[in-house]
């Protein structure tokens, strides 16, 4: 069994040092704004529009329960107000980064993984060099560049829809009223808990990316192999999302 | 002119090549047979650096490919064409612009790019196919197209990956005539993986026999066709035993 653990952390350490690597090998190829630059924007697009109507969805439904949840917890010990407190730091803070992070982790991140597995064992990517482009040029760093730009986007209008869907529930619901809810919202607020989510989802973004592409670019096998590094994508990032949230608790809060 | 001395590569416990040696001569086409996985591919992937020898030398023009940083890399990659197996057309991209890629890394005008990329494309007979996706293409329109996307570069070598292999026998044919027309039309120096002996017949200068890591023999195709090794004469005539 210690043997098996041995092994284990022996791999780990190592997939760390390969992560490790590739980015160093992703910060090479930044100056060659040249290529990536024009890939940027329609990474961008089909990262970022085509997220949102994922996050904007569980978004909604977390901003219902937790609004409810609050009040249920609140009840005759709490103001009623402090409704839009929890709503508000709650989803600005850890639940609109956090569940729009692992939604995307499983959309993008499995995706640039299929995508760049199936380029990989398909040649296209050998087919790039051939034709004298680096591909962390042209494939990993546009990806990159725009899952970190596009998530504290995606997150925004996640954290923006949450607070609406609990302000509606508070009204209709709980027998809140406008002006209370927002008195909630406004209390504590500081603008430290916007920057700390936004920031915190830009990592998340540049995780899932630089996840999905080492993974998708490591390939090997066929269709299989394909289904492999997509299941290993969203793992993989759904695991360093919940470590890094962790740490970046520790260290900026 | 390329040459490859005393090349050796393994994958894990399997040697592929053990003392590989050959030389492509500026302006002939070179044709390298073989049983399949035996490392044919493997040879081409040296040859533009997509494979790094465990020991020996690969020589493109004078400069030491294995030793060359990646910008020094891509000016030799600049000079070859390579035809993959199975095209590698990029999926999310059309036929045009899947041949315009390798030109947009250049400093071309657009204008010349355009003009390229419709004269590769009307070399290989696919003129007004620009538009289409490489979903819808036939497998001998996407070895065509692939021949297209080398062809616009105007290399000096182009290195073709079993241009033939899984088509039938027409279309092998068509395709045998545009690796002909292309020497003719380019005047570039080329090597030919296959294991077919029609088409090592037809586009061939030379032919190599590659077997359990090295070259078997080297020859021009009447000297292949009358040798006398065993080896080389079972392949040729495709006998079983």
């Amino acid at each position: 069994m210690i043997t098996g653990i041995g092994r284990r952390a022996v791999a780990a350490v190592e997939a760390v040092g390969r992560l490790g690597h590739f980015v160093g090998d992703m910060t090479r190829a930044l100056p060659d704004v040249r290529t990536w630059g024009r890939l940027v924007a329609q990474q961008m697009r089909r990262i970022g529009v085509d997220s949102l109507p994922v996050a904007l969805f569980i978004a909604a439904f977390t901003g219902v329960v937790l609004a409810l949840q609050a009040s249920y917890t609140f009840t005759g010990a709490v103001p009623l107000y402090f409704v839009g407190t929890l709503v508000g730091k709650t989803m600005m803070l850890e639940l609109g980064p956090v569940l729009a992070g692992l939604a995307l982790a499983g959309r993008v991140g499995a995706s640039m993984a299929a995508e760049l597995g199936t380029m990989t064992i398909t040649e296209q990517v050998d087919a790039l060099e051939t034709l004298a482009y680096d591909p962390q040029s042209f494939l990993v760093v546009p990806r990159v560049v725009a899952a970190t730009a596009m998530f504290p986007v995606i997150v925004t209008f996640a954290v923006a829809t949450g607070i609406v869907t609990g302000w509606l529930t508070s009204l209709a619901l709980l027998e809140l009223s406008t002006a209370q809810f927002l008195k909630g919202l406004k209390i504590f607020y500081v603008f430290k808990d916007l920057w700390f989510g936004l920031f915190k989802s830009a990592t998340f973004g540049f995780t899932i990316a630089l996840v999905g592409c080492r993974v998708g670019l490591g390939t090997r096998g066929g269709a299989e192999g394909v289904g492999q590094s997509a299941m290993r994508a969203v793992v993989y990032s759904a695991v360093l999302i919940l470590m890094l949230d962790a740490f970046w608790a520790v260290v900026l809060l | 002119m390329i040459e490859l001395q005393d090349v050796h590569k393994a994958f894990g416990p399997k040697q592929v090549l053990t003392g590989f040696t050959l030389t492509v001569r500026d302006g002939e086409t070179l044709v390298l047979i073989g049983y399949s996985g035996t490392g044919k591919s493997v040879v081409l992937k040296h040859i533009v650096g997509l494979l790094h020898p465990d020991a020996g030398e690969v020589i493109v023009d004078g400069r030491m490919v294995p030793e060359l940083d990646r910008a020094e890399l891509n000016a030799v990659r600049r000079d070859i064409g390579y035809v993959f197996q199975f095209a590698a057309l990029f999926d999310s991209m059309t036929v045009a612009e899947n041949v315009a890629l390798g030109l947009r890394n250049r400093d071309l005008p657009e204008a010349e790019i355009v003009e390229r990329v419709q004269e590769a494309l009307a070399l290989v007979d696919l003129t007004g196919t620009d538009e289409r996706a490489p979903a819808e293409l036939s497998g001998g329109m996407r070895k065509r197209v692939g021949l297209a996307r080398a062809i616009a570069l105007r290399p000096r070598y182009m290195l073709y990956d079993e241009p033939t292999t899984g088509l039938d026998p027409v279309t092998a044919a068509v395709i045998d005539r545009l690796v002909v027309r292309t020497r003719e039309h380019l005047g570039v120096t080329g090597l030919v993986v296959t294991h077919d002996m029609r088409s090592a017949y037809t586009v061939g200068d030379r032919i190599a026999m590659l077997y359990e890591g090295r070259v078997r023999q080297v020859g021009t195709v009447e000297e292949i066709r009358e040798t006398d090794d065993p080896v080389v004469r079972q392949f040729i005539e495709g006998r079983p035993e």
